[in-house]
């Protein structure tokens, strides 16, 4: 295992919200009651089954309830034992899935603010990323320009399958208020399932929607960068959370040959799909897709030409390794350092406002 | 894109010395009446009344439009007129004799494969299979034909397959990637039953219209995005062929995935075993890693090619693969062709460059061994 060095900063870590309760003290009134009287009792995406055993590493699991999900647990489980700088949670609660755009915003507003009252203010460790309700752009911008003045938001979080792929040009004002605040777009796995989980159709088995969100990452990244958004906005940045990154060589090589015979048709993308990547698109570590073997790892890295694209992360609670080894075998040093600290840095531009 | 050579010299490169197996030609109509000595005139009048729409809005034409007329070459309309493939002829001195093609695999599109009506698309595809005999393999020996499938309906795609079972010109059966429901679904069984029995192999051509959105996140808006996307379609196809365990219930069967990339593979080999170690509890039916399926049972055409900044990179991922995973294909006469002259952009062994060109081909097609 290689060793992660201390202080890392950890891009990806998924506090629970316990239950509907916990949000009842930051919904308005009107949204309380609606609660009450149409007994909404939770809204837990099928992404990650309460159960299932990638959903919660076994010794991270508590005797009852879901995982994660006060910040004592969390700083025991998932900052103390890595020696965590910094760690950028990533609230996955289901305010995404709610057809109603205003129940999607009114969700998104008392996720947020339960982020900051019971995980920010608690812990000087954490950073968050804005939970927006995607199902209506102007109330997500609302929403980034409400939390924006606090600096410990770092990242906007959008779900990587929504209504409609996210180059598109509605989203667009979302990624200038992005840029505009110095936030970045984090991207997470995970969907609305207001489209199948898979472009043929509704899978039979979890495993398949699991393995599927790689490819969904990569119609993503196809959508944004023939769209234009990084033409658009050159200086935003784009993580890729939770996706995989072993699938980026082949992706691009298809893509930059199709750009290559098919650029008439988006002639404002005025560079190879590659290197828009390796300027504004950067990739959570975890999960580690990767071939078994170190040296093929090391070729893969070899593949990806840039060692500034990946951000240390343990995807805490799901279980996607065990013990401490949240780094690959077969890593040096400097390789190490980039991944846990550097490249992080250099990915959100809040955290060198708010970390010395 | 294309390079125009001379049509009527047909030079024999370096690596057109060793045989070439094209695993993806597409043969044209020269019009609709093609169909026609094969076609009840119930579905000739219906096709002229009401179209044969898939799940897809217009009445005519692809959902997203092509980059070229037809998707062709520039170079490959025949002289004496008609879409290009459409003539015999052209297409042997254009391409078979030109580029050395010993067997070439014929996969027929827009032959009523995910036409809605289903009887129509049943109707459509079996006179497809008829006018593969008629115009192409019994007129040229090298071409061999794939059983064209109503693959929405499962049970009429068996009985096709088994008309073909005795028939060699026939060596695979022919399914479009996007599919209504994923690939491994129970309702296509019956297709891999027949298939295995027939000992043909099933190969999976980009495009199709299942319906659904080419991504898990909606309709994209260009025509790059859905090329681009039949690899993620391809992927989707495939994982679920493996954790459904349509490999177990078929040991014998197997997939050849076409025109959709293959350099994929890999990762999602990876990523399949990776995360199925965490989830085995939910697919017990699965007795090997999913990895090992798809190094066993399932092919890759390799056009269009992914091209790596570095040779080295392009071996190291079919190192990853192995060499016998890979059959060549050009894709005439569309836009992106392959060239067998250009393909191959390293140097690797006389072993390797025969499985590649045309050893592979030999042992997955049904009665190709030569």
């Amino acid at each position: 295992m290689t060793a992660l060095p201390e202080g890392a900063i950890d891009c990806d870590i998924h506090p629970s919200v316990p239950s509907v309760q916990a949000l009842m003290p930051y919904l308005e009134d009107h949204w309380r009651e609606q609660v009450v009287m149409r007994g909404i009792d939770e809204l837990n995406s099928i992404s990650y089954p309460l159960n299932s055993p990638l959903t919660c590493r076994a010794d991270w699991k508590p005797a009852s309830g879901r995982p994660a999900a006060d910040v004592a647990t969390v700083a025991r489980q998932a900052l103390d034992p890595f020696r965590t700088s910094v760690a950028i949670a990533n609230c996955l609660y289901g305010v995404q899935l709610l057809f109603s755009e205003d129940m999607g915003a009114a969700f998104a507003r008392a996720v947020n603010d339960w982020m900051v009252k019971e995980w920010l203010d608690k812990e000087p460790r954490l950073r968050a990323s804005i939970v927006v309700p995607t199902q209506n752009v102007e109330m997500a911008v609302d929403e980034i320009n409400r939390c924006a003045a606090d600096k410990r938001f770092v990242q906007v979080l959008l779900l990587v399958s929504g209504d409609t792929p996210l180059g598109r040009r509605h989203h667009w004002p979302i990624y200038a208020a992005c840029e505009k605040h110095g936030l970045a777009v984090g991207i997470h796995a995970g969907s609305s399932y207001h489209n199948p989980p898979t472009p043929v159709g509704w899978p039979s088995y979890y495993t398949e929607d699991y393995v599927g969100q790689a490819q969904a990452f990569q119609t993503q990244l196809t959508s944004m960068i023939c769209e234009g958004v990084f033409t658009k906005f050159p200086h935003l940045k784009v993580v890729l959370l939770e996706s995989g990154f072993t699938w980026l060589p082949a992706h691009l090589w298809r893509l930059t040959k199709y750009w290559r015979g098919l650029r008439m048709e988006i002639p404002w993308v005025d560079r190879a799909p590659g290197d828009i990547v390796r300027s504004n698109v950067r990739f959570s570590l975890q999960p580690v897709d990767g071939p078994p073997d170190q040296e093929s790892l090391l070729k893969l890295f070899d593949h990806m030409q840039s060692d500034e694209l990946l951000l240390f992360s343990t995807d805490y609670p799901h279980h996607q390794f065990d013990g401490n080894a949240a780094l690959p075998n077969g890593l040096s040093a400097e390789l190490a350092r980039k991944i846990a600290i550097d490249n992080p840095r250099a990915t959100y531009a809040r955290l060198m406002e708010t970390v010395g | 894109m294309n390079e125009i050579r001379s049509q009527a010299t047909p030079e024999v490169t370096a690596a057109s010395k060793v045989g070439i197996g094209d695993g993806d030609i597409h043969p044209a109509r020269k019009g609709p009446k093609d169909f026609h000595p094969w076609l009840a005139k119930r579905w000739q009048d219906h096709i002229n009344e009401y179209g044969s729409p898939g799940r897809q809005g217009w009445q005519v034409g692809p959902a997203y439009p092509k980059s070229q007329p037809n998707a062709s070459r520039r170079d490959a309309y025949p002289p004496e007129g008609g879409r290009p493939g459409s003539s015999l002829e052209f297409m042997q001195r254009q391409h078979l004799d030109a580029n050395n093609i010993e067997l070439g695999i014929l996969n027929p599109l827009g032959s009523g494969q995910g036409v809605q009506n289903p009887e129509l698309s049943a109707a459509l595809c079996h006179a497809t299979n008829e006018w593969q005999l008629a115009e192409w393999t019994s007129k040229d020996n090298r071409l061999r034909a794939s059983v064209v499938v109503p693959y929405e309906d499962p049970v009429a795609s068996a009985a096709e397959i088994r008309r073909y079972a005795g028939n060699p010109a026939f060596v695979q059966v022919l399914l479009l990637s996007r599919t209504a429901e994923p690939m491994g679904s129970r309702k296509y069984w019956p297709i891999y039953e027949a298939a295995e029995e027939a000992g043909m192999p099933v190969g999976v051509h980009a495009f199709g219209y299942g319906g659904n959105p080419i991504t898990p996140g909606g309709w994209p808006s260009y025509y790059i995005e859905e090329m681009t996307g039949h690899s993620q379609s391809q992927q989707a196809g495939l994982t679920s062929l493996v954790i459904e365990g349509v490999f177990e219930r078929f040991p014998a069967l197997k997939m050849v995935m076409i025109e959709a990339g293959f350099a994929w593979a890999p990762s999602l080999a990876w990523r399949l075993d990776k995360h199925w170690k965490t989830l085995r509890s939910e697919t017990p039916h699965l007795k090997r890693l999913p990895s090992e399926y798809l190094r066993e049972k399932v092919w890759w055409t390799t056009q269009p090619m992914e091209e790596t900044e570095s040779p080295t990179r392009l071996a190291e991922t079919i190192e990853w693969m192995g060499w016998d995973r890979l059959i060549f294909a050009t894709d005439y006469p569309h836009w992106d062709f392959d060239d067998p002259a250009h393909v191959l952009p390293m140097k690797i062994s006389e072993e390797q460059r025969r499985a590649f060109f045309m050893g592979n081909a030999r042992k997955v097609y049904r009665g190709c061994a030569g």
